[in-house]
């Protein structure tokens, strides 16, 4: 019979299409496994210039059997070995000490310069609810309680002797846990600045709300002291780390808005692409944020209490935010190239 | 609900550099779900045991010198909410545990490498998804003051930045629209047998004329797969014995998965044959 001796050669060959490849499928999956458990380092050359190599011909097979062959167990095998490879070759291909440094000299300034205009707008807002603040306070202090939360208070109000007010800015008030507070106001912080990048999507409103509150706090509070007469004491108390601090969740309300903004009026961009670009210039400004916080908090828990002249107080307050500048928005003048 | 009616709607295609397409699977919204509640199940742990061990560490110690304890436990809870999917997800195999369990990663939209700004927009955003306003809830009850007009609130709120993948086609959290992201399966999969090449002498009694073996297509030969892949004895039966009737076989029950076996060759062979010449049979309906 024609038939019969017909399909018997087409079985033959379709069976020695997958023998003569199976060692190659087998190898690449062995070293796949391998280089996702461990770093890229363990591997010999030979093996590391093979990755590739058997990566093709496992894709190669992949066409090959789409096309001749109907074993679709086979198929989704080699699908699913090629997607690992795809994955595995053209996903994180730089290591993480060239990201890292990567970010630092070129992406974190970049995305901060990106959003200057957003920034500024941060910076004023932050400005108009200071002087808010100030003036509720001022005209009646039963705002000051509606506006600071008691447990951020730490027992400073508008009723406050002026010694009381005076030993918080010097010995710390009669906090045991003073680092411990400090490490406290570095999570709260953070989740702050996270808040006002997150809840920009909501066409920035609540960023601007937020970055709004956070002026008014510091208006309030700045109240409390300018009416007793320490109002250039508890400036240098705040500058040290206040700088860098205000500075990063200014950046993170203005990283919100940018996503807000980008989602509102989309421009050329469809609205995702919009989004998506918007939100990941965003999210590099918000790591940084995260480093400035850090600083911050490094700053209040070691600088704040232990530096009790108000000059030095400044004077660091001052360098930080002149460093911050610099390097955000001069850094790139001294770098050459295509930078 | 929870899976798409089409398996087929939640394929997109891959285009690989090298011009071959890899056709990715996006996650459904239950397998997320259950990662997701993995990775939660895992930070809660840890949590609770760092805050026995800190508990027991504060009892030592006394309260002087346990503040840098205090401190180290504060950033760790800090560190486990906020950087563990970051962290997992901008490695290399872009999945926190939880994925990794139910086979799913983090890719790129645009076919690129994932980069770790996207690993970051994404997570961030989770913040505000999810842990927001349970966290309020929490925080709430915890001061006594929970009403049930803000718990409803914060319930909704998260039920309904966790459905919003449910209502759009690429299954995208906020997280994702805004990092460029989407979750894709990536299965591990065995290299199993080729049915076709079942050596049984029994089969070889049976043959199959050119008329027997047109009666099915492609769709029907992946069906037939399926059945012998799985290996149950009713299903078996019960194809056997509606093969059999169609291209008219006579079958003892007991022979069913040898004929199966027997059938299957020789119309993979048959088709296959049909493809090489290019005629594509796509199921039984196809002239």
């Amino acid at each position: 019979m024609t038939l019969q001796a017909g399909t018997d050669a087409v079985r033959q060959s379709l069976a020695s299409f997958r023998q003569e490849r199976e060692a190659d499928w087998k190898a690449f999956e062995a070293l796949l496994s391998r280089v996702e458990k461990r770093a890229p380092r363990t591997l010999s050359e030979d093996e590391l210039l093979a990755l590739p190599l058997l990566y093709r011909s496992a894709l190669s097979s992949l066409s090959v059997a789409r096309a001749t062959s109907l074993d679709s167990a086979l198929i989704a095998y080699l699908e699913a070995l090629s997607l690992r490879g795809y994955f595995y070759l053209y996903g994180a291909r730089r290591g993480l000490r060239q990201r890292v440094g990567d970010f630092f000299l070129r992406d974190w300034p970049a995305a901060v310069r990106d959003l200057w205009r957003e920034t500024s707008v941060s910076v004023a807002l932050t400005v108009v609810g200071a002087i808010a603040g100030y003036w509720l306070v001022a005209s009646d202090k039963r705002w000051y309680d509606a506006i600071i939360a008691p447990t951020l208070a730490g027992g400073r109000n508008p009723d406050s002797s002026v010694e009381v007010l005076r030993s918080v800015l010097y010995d710390g008030g009669s906090s045991h846990f003073l680092s411990g507070f400090a490490a406290y106001l570095f999570t709260h912080n953070t989740q702050v600045a996270i808040l006002a990048f997150a809840l920009g999507f909501a066409f920035a409103v609540p960023s601007v709300l937020i970055i709004l509150m956070n002026g008014c706090m510091l208006g309030a509070l700045f109240q409390v002291y300018a009416a007793k007469g320490l109002g250039f004491e508890l400036g240098g108390w705040l500058s040290i780390h206040g700088t860098t601090e205000l500075f990063a969740i200014a950046l993170a309300g203005a990283a919100g808005m940018r996503i807000g903004t980008r989602i509102a009026f989309p421009g050329e961009l469809t609205r995702m692409a919009a989004a998506a670009q918007a939100g990941r210039v965003a999210a590099t400004a918000m790591v940084g944020v995260m480093v400035m916080l850090l600083f911050a908090g490094l700053l209040e828990g070691i600088g704040r209490q232990t530096i009790t002249s108000d000059a030095t107080r400044y004077a660091i307050g001052g360098g930080m935010l002149a460093l911050w500048i610099a390097y955000f928005y001069l850094f790139r003048l001294v770098r050459h190239g295509n930078g | 609900m929870a899976t798409a009616r089409n398996p087929a709607e939640l394929i997109r295609p891959l285009i690989t550099p090298e011009g071959v397409d890899l056709r990715v699977k996006l996650a459904d919204a239950g397998t997320r779900a259950s990662a997701f509640l993995l990775d939660v199940v895992i930070i809660v742990a840890a949590a609770i045991a760092v805050t026995l061990v800190v508990i027991f560490g504060l009892g030592g110690l006394g309260v002087k010198e346990a503040e840098p304890l205090f401190i180290v436990w504060i950033i760790f809870i800090f560190l486990l909410r906020n950087v563990y999917f970051i962290a997992f997800e901008a490695g290399r195999r872009a999945a926190t545990p939880g994925k990794r369990i139910v086979g799913v990663r983090v890719a790129s939209r645009s076919g690129a490498g994932l980069t770790i700004d996207q690993v970051i927009a994404r997570n961030l955003m989770r913040e505000i998804e999810v842990f927001l306003p349970l966290s309020i809830i929490a925080a709430r009850g915890g001061a006594g003051v929970a009403d049930t007009l803000s718990t409803i609130f914060g319930l909704v709120w998260a039920l309904l930045f966790s459905l919003f993948l449910l209502f759009n086609r690429d299954r995208l959290r906020i997280g994702d629209l805004l990092a460029g992201t989407w979750v894709v399966e990536t299965p591990k999969l065995k290299l199993v047998e080729d049915l076709s090449l079942r050596k049984d002498p029994v089969a070889r009694r049976f043959h199959f004329s050119p008329a027997q073996l047109d009666a099915y297509g492609i769709a029907e030969l992946h069906k037939l797969e399926e059945v012998l892949r799985r290996d149950d004895y009713f299903a078996m039966k019960a194809v056997a014995e509606t093969i059999g009737h169609k291209i008219g076989a006579k079958i003892e029950p007991i022979d069913s998965r040898t004929f199966l076996t027997a059938y299957y060759g020789d119309l993979r062979a048959h088709l296959e044959r049909k493809l090489l010449l290019g005629n594509r049979k796509a199921d039984k309906y196809a002239r």
